[in-house]
């Protein structure tokens, strides 16, 4: 009776794993996950989904399988009053035929489909357009130039946020400038590593507009977790609107308004050490174009109060539910307290100096 | 026992004597006693990387937690993989094969036991390194490659134990650039990749000693294919260890070249290439999974057929896969790589490599549920666990074929998916059959049984703890959960699954204070265990438990496979098992036998020089951290001179005393080298 028992217990614990495992496809919140891998939202993301399932469902029939023979096993050889010794079996050739046999047949209808698939979708279309995405410790940013509509030479720098054609393929370039970091972009495709001093392609498409959320996937250093970015799919007219204003230089604020004395600290509190902006000519004696970036390069921040840009400091901030302004706030009074390691110090800004910055950085749009 | 031949002290120097006390574990070259240092080692090691565990599951149950700093964290999760890896499962294995090769192979003890002491006392002085990083590491945040380093803040970031951030902190991959000099800055990764040099130095010296035991030792009768799967596979290993570690020794070399002496063979932005770190890291890396999990695969050969009393089904077929396993796993490194940016051409090939694997790991699985199968099973606590490793294997098996699909891994590396993967290899392969061959060997080492309830108690929660614990990792890696990640956002929808898993964790953790109990408990309170407990099939039960110093008072001769089993069992018509008669006789007479040795048996002498050209290594080690300074210069000249010394003092020591009475008839097989 006792060992009966025990039977039950292994085999309900076996049937728990299963249980466990039909919830990885029931789980309500996998769908609603903005890093959901199961959600393909482009051509290459389902084509690695669909390639994808197959193998899980032949896999689990191995799984059910295996463990179906184990509890079978455990059932009808357990040791019985009464029971005979058993006849000692050294192995039986005709099986070991069958089972390296079976397996190697399975394995080899996955092996075609896995590299057809490899081959499909590791060349970028030659006419497909192309954006650099560079990697820094802990931001990426996106580089366009040479596309549609834009002058010969000119060229957009953003961060965070890349902001591609919905329904069109896009050829990300990816670089690093420091450590190697891994982009991914679940919905729309699998992961490329970003390595310096090496270019690697990766295809994007998405099939609707919509924001699809990026991770850096590979350890990158203290705020590894913290590197994030977004993808944002527009229509072609948007996109092309998008590229035009991306070309404006900032204006210069009226004197005496915040956002001029925000202007003012921006200057000389230490941020245009790594930071960017693209001025319009002026004559008030500010260079047109700020391109120091001594140490390290921070984010050019011509537009960062873009429409699409509604993430900054590696797509962090704000966090759900938090304000803009309060979570710009926080970060400009002590990034590493948001961001470990964060290269953009504590530069022991002032309150006043931060509501001054934050009205001048909201008039970069 | 008293007929152990007294030791001459006669010599022109001193020589060490002790038979007890720390003095005698300090000198021993008894495999037996090196293989019981690993083992407590290793478990020491498997409580603290266990430790680290837990501190990273309490921190992960919260979304955007700030239990731990950044630093802490990236520092944990660095030494929870090399701890586990490198300090637990390797010496655990190293334990295994240290106490029962010899005993498996009818031997005295290894071929060159003082090289058996040296491997145990580098690796042991290896780990003290590796760890002394907790106290003398340093970690500052990053400087560019001019040198600037800014008003930088070295702290790790809001959060608790910001202390423990100053031990290696680069993931146990070591990845490059990030762990260079640049990136890394501090002592930190210095104290890993010295570290790692030290301990893959002390496997690679026991994988050469196993290698010539096995070649040269067996017993008589003993071919190649009468030997035990788990002598089988511990050949094996050390073929593996013999090849991949130069590998990893080669990297690593570059890597702390690269970081103290201003070399830059992966440093990109100085014209190196961080990927030749990757190629070179998982081409020792992949076969280092190998070394993980081919041992316990060797323990479950061992109990399932024992607790099925049947013989191993197709003992052949599962030897050679586990040779087939180590010569693939030579081939398959760059699928740690799919998504660096390899050409299709290799991803390709790389992934069809990978799968191939599936078929011997196959053939094996099949095998052992061949030997259940029509078995006549009893349900100890060692078959549970082999069974439970059967069955989680399985599962770590069949989501590694998935990564061989390389689109698919391209979404699933650097996923939680890749970490359920490898922990229910390590966990639910590996660590079970560690527990499984511990509650099997157990009388061996104190000639008496480990409690049978709390061992059932420690596997149950174990397997819960396990599946609780590694189970959502597989969705929550599909679903976006990114590995080494200090905090995931409350959007991402995480955080239930997450502490689920951290409830599992303590699950687990409570279970090894079950098991550990039960192991401090039965040294004085388990039933005696006499010479045949488990009614095994295998010669090392044909000695007395616990094991005499002298393993064999003589010599077995082998006649077949399971010569044990053969001397306790015939075949009726039908191919049944029959108890001899004379089988109670038999293993009466070996218990006397074993007890009392009919002549004196010389064995090797004990030696203080394997302890000390370990420690003037770790000397040396410390010595080129800051080989800067002028105190890391005479530690450099220091350790070399111990080491030298050291070497000089093991060469003129002879091995064994020349007693009179040495005559011929006394050179046992097992010592005739």
């Amino acid at each position: 009776m006792r060992s009966r028992l025990r039977s039950l217990r292994l085999a309900g614990l076996v049937f728990l794993a299963l249980a466990l495992s039909a919830c990885q496809l029931i789980a309500p919140d996998v769908e609603d996950a903005p890093l959901n891998s199961l959600d393909p939202q482009g051509p290459f993301a389902r084509q690695i989904d669909s390639l994808f399932w197959p193998v899980f469902w032949i896999a689990a029939g191995i799984f059910v399988f295996v463990q179906l023979a184990i509890i079978v096993a455990v059932f009808l050889f357990r040791d019985r009053p009464g029971r005979k010794e058993p006849k000692q079996i050294h192995g039986n050739a005709k099986l070991e035929v069958i089972w390296t046999v079976i397996p190697a047949l399975i394995l080899a209808t996955i092996a075609v489909p896995t590299v057809r698939t490899v081959f499909d979708l590791t060349e970028c279309a030659p006419d497909s357009m192309r954006i650099e995405v560079i990697a820094h410790q802990w931001w990426f940013e996106f580089r366009y130039s040479n596309i549609e509509g834009m002058p010969a030479g000119a060229e957009i720098e953003t961060a965070n946020t890349m902001v591609i054609p919905a329904d069109e393929e896009v050829c990300a370039v990816l670089q690093s400038e420091d450590v190697v970091h891994n982009f991914w972009v679940p919905k729309l495709h699998g992961k490329r590593y970003l390595v310096p001093g090496q270019e690697n392609l990766l295809r994007l498409q998405a099939d609707e507009p919509g924001t699809y959320y990026a991770h850096c996937a590979e350890f990158c250093g203290l705020s590894h977790s913290l590197m994030r970015a977004q993808v944002e799919a527009v229509p072609r007219e948007e996109f092309e609107a998008w590229i035009a204003r991306q070309l404006q230089p900032a204006a210069i604020p009226d004197e005496g308004t915040p956002a001029w004395d925000g202007l003012q600290v921006f200057q000389s509190a230490g941020c245009v050490q790594c930071h960017t902006v693209d001025f319009e000519d002026n004559d008030q004696n500010i260079p047109d174009n700020i391109i120091p970036r001594e140490a390290f390069n921070g984010p050019n921040l011509t537009h960062f109060a873009d429409q699409y840009r509604t993430h900054f400091a590696g797509a962090v901030l704000p966090e759900h539910g938090e304000d803009f302004e309060t979570a710009l706030k926080r970060w400009l009074a002590d990034p590493p307290s948001v961001k470990p390691g964060s290269y953009m110090p504590d530069l022991g800004l002032t309150e006043a100096d931060i509501d001054n910055l934050i009205a001048w950085l909201r008039t970069l749009e | 026992m008293t007929d152990v031949a007294a030791r001459p002290v006669t010599t022109i120097y001193r020589k060490p004597r002790s038979e007890t006390g720390l003095w005698s574990w300090i000198t021993t070259v008894d495999h037996k006693r090196i293989g019981t240092m690993y083992g407590y080692a290793a478990f020491f090691f498997f409580l603290l990387g266990g430790i680290e565990a837990l501190l990273l599951r309490v921190h992960l149950a919260q979304a955007n937690s700030e239990f731990l700093t950044a630093g802490a964290y990236n520092s944990l999760f660095t030494m929870h993989g090399t701890t586990m890896i490198f300090l637990f499962v390797m010496p655990a294995s190293a334990a295994f094969f240290n106490y029962l090769l010899p005993l498996q192979l009818g031997a005295r003890d290894v071929a060159f036991p003082r090289l058996n002491a040296l491997s145990w006392w580098v690796f042991f002085f290896g780990a003290i390194f590796l760890y002394s990083s907790f106290i003398f590491g340093t970690a500052f945040a990053p400087m560019t490659p001019d040198g600037v380093t800014g008003n930088i803040p070295i702290n790790g970031g809001p959060g608790a134990f910001d202390f423990l951030a100053s031990s290696p902190n680069g993931g146990w991959f070591g990845y490059q650039p990030h762990a260079g000099p640049f990136y890394s800055t501090g002592t930190a990764m210095d104290y890993w990749s010295m570290g790692l040099q030290i301990l893959g130095l002390a496997s690679l010296i026991s994988s050469v000693n196993f290698i010539v035991t096995v070649f040269n030792m067996r017993a008589k009768g003993m071919r190649l294919l009468r030997m035990p799967v788990f002598a089988w596979m511990t050949t094996v290993v050390a073929f593996l260890m013999l090849f991949s570690l130069p590998i990893i020794a080669v990297a690593l070399f570059m890597a702390t070249f690269d970081r103290q002496f201003g070399s830059t063979f992966f440093q990109a932005t100085n014209g190196g290439d961080p990927i030749l770190w990757q190629h070179l890291f998982w081409l020792f890396g992949h076969p280092e999974v190998y070394i993980l999990i081919l041992p316990a695969m060797g323990i479950v050969s061992e109990v399932i057929p024992t607790f099925s009393r049947k013989p191993l089904f197709g003992y052949s077929a599962v030897v050679f896969a586990g040779a087939a396993i180590a010569f693939l796993g030579f081939g398959v490194w760059a699928h740690h790589m799919f998504a660096s940016g390899i050409s299709p051409v290799a991803q390709a090939a790389f992934g069809l490599a990978t799968m191939t694997i599936a078929v011997p790991t196959g053939i094996k699985i099949f095998n052992w549920l061949g030997t259940i199968w029509l078995g006549k099973i009893k349900f100890t606590t060692p078959m549970l666990f082999s069974i439970g490793f059967v069955a989680m294997f399985v599962i770590g098996g069949l989501s590694g074929v998935t990564h061989a699909v390389v689109p698919s891994d391209w979404q699933q590396t650097d996923t939680y998916y890749i970490v359920a993967h490898f922990h229910y290899v390590l966990f639910g392969g590996a660590i079970f059959g560690l527990f499984s061959g511990l509650y099997y060997w157990y009388p061996k080492l104190r000639g008496r049984m480990m409690n049978e309830r709390l061992g059932k108690l420690h596997f149950w929660l174990m397997l819960i703890g396990m599946n609780l614990t590694f189970a959502p990792m597989h969705w929550l890696g599909l679903q976006g959960m990114v590995r080494r990640t200090w905090k995931y956002p409350e959007e991402a929808g995480l955080q239930t699954w997450n502490q689920v898993e951290t409830v599992g964790a303590f699950i687990i953790a409570l279970s090894i204070l079950v098991f550990m109990y039960n192991w401090w408990r039965s040294k004085t309170h388990g039933e005696p265990s006499g010479l045949d407990p488990w009614d095994a099939r295998t010669i090392e039960w044909m000695t007395p438990n616990p094991t005499p110093e002298y393993n064999f008072a003589v010599p077995p001769v082998v006649e077949s496979l399971d010569d044990f089993w053969r001397r306790k069992y015939a075949e009726d018509e039908e191919g049944r098992a029959v108890r001899r008669p004379e089988a109670d006789q038999v293993i009466a007479e070996l218990e006397e036998i074993g007890n009392n040795p009919p002549q004196p048996i010389h064995l090797p002498n004990p030696s203080y020089f394997p302890f000390l050209v370990g420690l003037g290594i770790t000397i040396i080690s410390y010595g080129i951290i800051y080989h800067t300074t002028a105190w890391g210069k005479a530690l450099i000249v220091g350790g070399a001179l111990l080491t030298m010394a050291s070497f000089i003092g093991w060469g003129i020591e002879p091995l064994e005393d020349e007693p009179e009475d040495h005559t011929p008839e006394h050179l046992e097989p097992a010592e005739a080298l």
